[in-house]
């Protein structure tokens, strides 16, 4: 009985900021200004602007994730046969960028990336021509994988760290060299952690419209962009929230990929 | 037993719904939703509710009309009109003195969100300058429901060195803003209004424009302008500028006199230049209105009197730098100052100018839809 009790902070802490906020999203989306039922502001994701926003959003989130994904998982290979002691060291360094504020560390690549930034000014102290790298889509990847590369290190990494060196071993003693072990044994059974990393990047990555504001100068439009407009400056809650429905459907589908392949919820972050 | 706690978590849940929505409906101001209501029980209320711009008042000024009157002073901000405009509309936060820009007052009022000011209670409005209250007839036909606090245009900001690198003279018009030298030195105002406006006046349209041909017109100017374009900013124009990011930049005046001490304090090599572009500009005024269902209307009323005494306005001043209507103020400042062409322009040399006018719901979205495709394209 006590249990159920203690159980009621979170039935209301998930009623009063998950239930509800999310049926006011579909009663937003889905009504006119004058609380009208309509389609139109979900439809409205086929009009040029914002499908091309979408898929500018989807290529870029895709490209990051890929990106992360090729750089997390040697490194988490590295980190997990480092041993419990130091690998975790290199882990906590890891994390501890993430204490600071997101904003604030976007804000800091602008410093760098900038036309009088802290690599142009490197550049031109080797005598270098200067690069034009903000405001640029490679600037927004780059804020991306900055941004989201221990979401994809951490889930492999634990994923990795419940491998047995037995089986490993095993591999070896049946004779596989080492392409074959990582095809065969390290990569399917790390899988899970793969998937939820995947998500992890590729969501976030999708919805965001703050490092695109900052890094790449307003000039580029993605679907988060849109979203966060038609709220602030547009004052047409009703189309943002038709636009969102839209969005959390990509959101759905990575959630349900996840839930088929991490079954046992092992590749979780923390 | 299991019953009752399934009652206790609808009940928890239903309350919370019905805070959730009001909360939803305001828009994320809800620390306030709770509290607004808290004084509408007291006689004689000693409560301001004040909704202003972020950095658009020296604290010390609050602080001050707090110990005065003896009223206790709550205070929220906003970062764009857009913004400010569904909050009031909800009513779930009853504010009861708000700071919107021209335009906005104009919806506001079309759309009777406003109460009439009682100006018996504000008898230092005689201090605003005529001129100003004239100019405040554009969007306020009768001066009945606003006071004016700032006003300023909308101008380009050049960096002299830069453009003599770039040999590019200097800028006197908007139709400069196009010129293909300047690829990737120029800062826009990342705002439909402002940069829409831009477009129109450089084709000698009005920036109230509703035709469609105009519209089109300048869509594709903007589109064409696109790749010239550094960045579409707001408040980052100032730092970026001082910062020698880029050559031209598109800003509020009222930035002119930090820019120019900053750059006075940095001892940069460059200077920066403001100009009126010869086209005409973008005409703004910020003033004080009262919403209809302000519960301290008296306090409200207060607040707009003691901003309007000629040292406060002249302390605002001082902090915002943003030129003041307040002639009383005006005339309390140093003679330099008065003088500064970048900060309070002739009036004979706004000729060309305009005050920016609210266009209706539709036309705002058909101005929406354009200015996504110029970002999008």
């Amino acid at each position: 009985m006590s249990k159920k009790l203690l159980a009621a902070p979170y039935l209301i802490w998930m009623a009063g900021f998950i239930i509800i906020p999310l049926a006011l999203i579909v009663y937003y989306g889905l009504t006119t200004r004058d609380g009208i039922f309509t389609a139109a502001n979900v439809v409205s994701i086929a009009t040029p602007e914002h499908a091309k926003a979408l898929w500018l959003s989807l290529w870029l989130s895709f490209l990051s994730t890929l990106i992360c994904l090729v750089l997390a998982y040697p490194l988490a290979m590295i980190l997990r046969n480092r041993g419990v002691g130091r690998g975790s060291f290199i882990v906590f360094i890891f994390i501890l960028p993430m204490w600071m504020n997101f904003l604030l560390r976007t804000m800091a690549w602008q410093t760098l990336l900038e036309k009088n930034g802290v690599i142009n000014g490197i550049l031109s102290l080797l005598h270098l021509p200067n690069q034009n790298l903000i405001n640029t889509a490679g600037a927004i990847i780059l804020g991306m994988v900055y941004n989201f590369l221990p979401f994809m290190v951490l889930p492999i990494y634990n994923v990795l760290c419940k491998i047995d060196d037995d089986t490993i071993n095993a591999a070896r003693d049946l004779g596989a060299n080492s392409l074959q072990t990582l095809l065969r044994i390290w990569f399917p059974l790390s899988v899970p952690g793969v998937i939820s990393g995947i998500t992890m990047v590729f969501v976030p990555a999708l919805t965001t419209f703050v490092i695109s504001n900052l890094l790449g100068g307003s000039k580029i439009l993605l679907i988060g962009n849109v979203i966060e407009q038609e709220f602030t400056r547009g004052s047409n809650w009703h189309l943002g929230s038709g636009l969102s429905l839209v969005l959390m459907v990509f959101i759905l589908i990575s959630m349900a990929v996840i839930a088929k392949y991490d079954k046992n919820g092992e590749g979780s972050a923390f | 037993m299991k019953k009752i706690v399934m009652m206790y978590g609808l009940a928890a849940a239903l309350s919370l719904c019905l805070a959730g929505c009001k909360g939803g409906a305001s828009g994320g101001q809800s620390s306030n939703s709770s509290t607004s209501d808290a004084g509408a029980g007291k006689e004689a209320s000693d409560e301001l509710y004040v909704y202003n711009w972020g950095e658009y008042i020296d604290e010390d000024v609050i602080t001050q009309f707090e110990e005065e009157t003896g009223i206790r002073v709550i205070y929220d901000l906003f970062e764009t009109n857009e913004e400010m405009y569904p909050i009031i509309e909800a009513g779930a936060v009853t504010y009861d003195v708000v700071c919107p820009s021209d335009y906005m007052i104009q919806k506001m009022v079309e759309n009777d969100l406003l109460a009439e000011v009682n100006f018996d209670n504000v008898p230092n409005i005689s201090q605003i300058d005529p001129a100003y209250m004239e100019m405040s007839t554009a969007f306020d036909p009768e001066n009945k429901y606003s006071v004016p606090y700032c006003w300023g245009t909308v101008g380009i900001l050049y960096n002299t060195k830069r453009l003599e690198e770039l040999d590019v003279a200097p800028p006197t018009k908007w139709a400069d803003l196009w010129d293909e030298k300047l690829s990737g030195e120029i800062l826009m105002q990342d705002s439909v209004r402002d940069a829409f406006m831009v477009a129109l006046k450089k084709d000698g349209f009005s920036m109230n424009s509703t035709d469609t041909g105009e519209l089109e017109q300048a869509r594709q100017a903007l589109v064409d302008q696109k790749p010239l374009v550094q960045a579409y900013v707001i408040d980052q124009v100032r730092d970026k500028m001082i910062g020698g990011e880029a050559a031209v930049g598109v800003i509020y005046s009222g930035e002119m006199l930090y820019i120019q001490e900053e750059v006075a304090n940095l001892g940069l090599d460059y200077t920066l230049e403001y100009v009126l572009p010869e086209e005409g500009t973008n005409l703004w005024l910020d003033c004080w209105v009262i919403p209809k269902n302000a519960k301290n209307k008296e306090n409200a009323e207060k607040w707009m009197d003691f901003l309007c005494r000629p040292e406060i306005a002249k302390a605002n001043f001082e902090y915002i730098t943003y030129p003041t209507p307040n002639k009383g103020a005006f005339d309390l400042l140093d003679e330099e100052l008065q003088n500064n062409k970048s900060v309070f322009p002739d009036i004979a040399s706004l000729v060309n100018c305009e005050v920016f006018r609210y266009l209706g719901d539709e036309v705002d979205s058909v101005y929406n839809d354009l200015w996504k495709e110029v970002k999008s394209n």
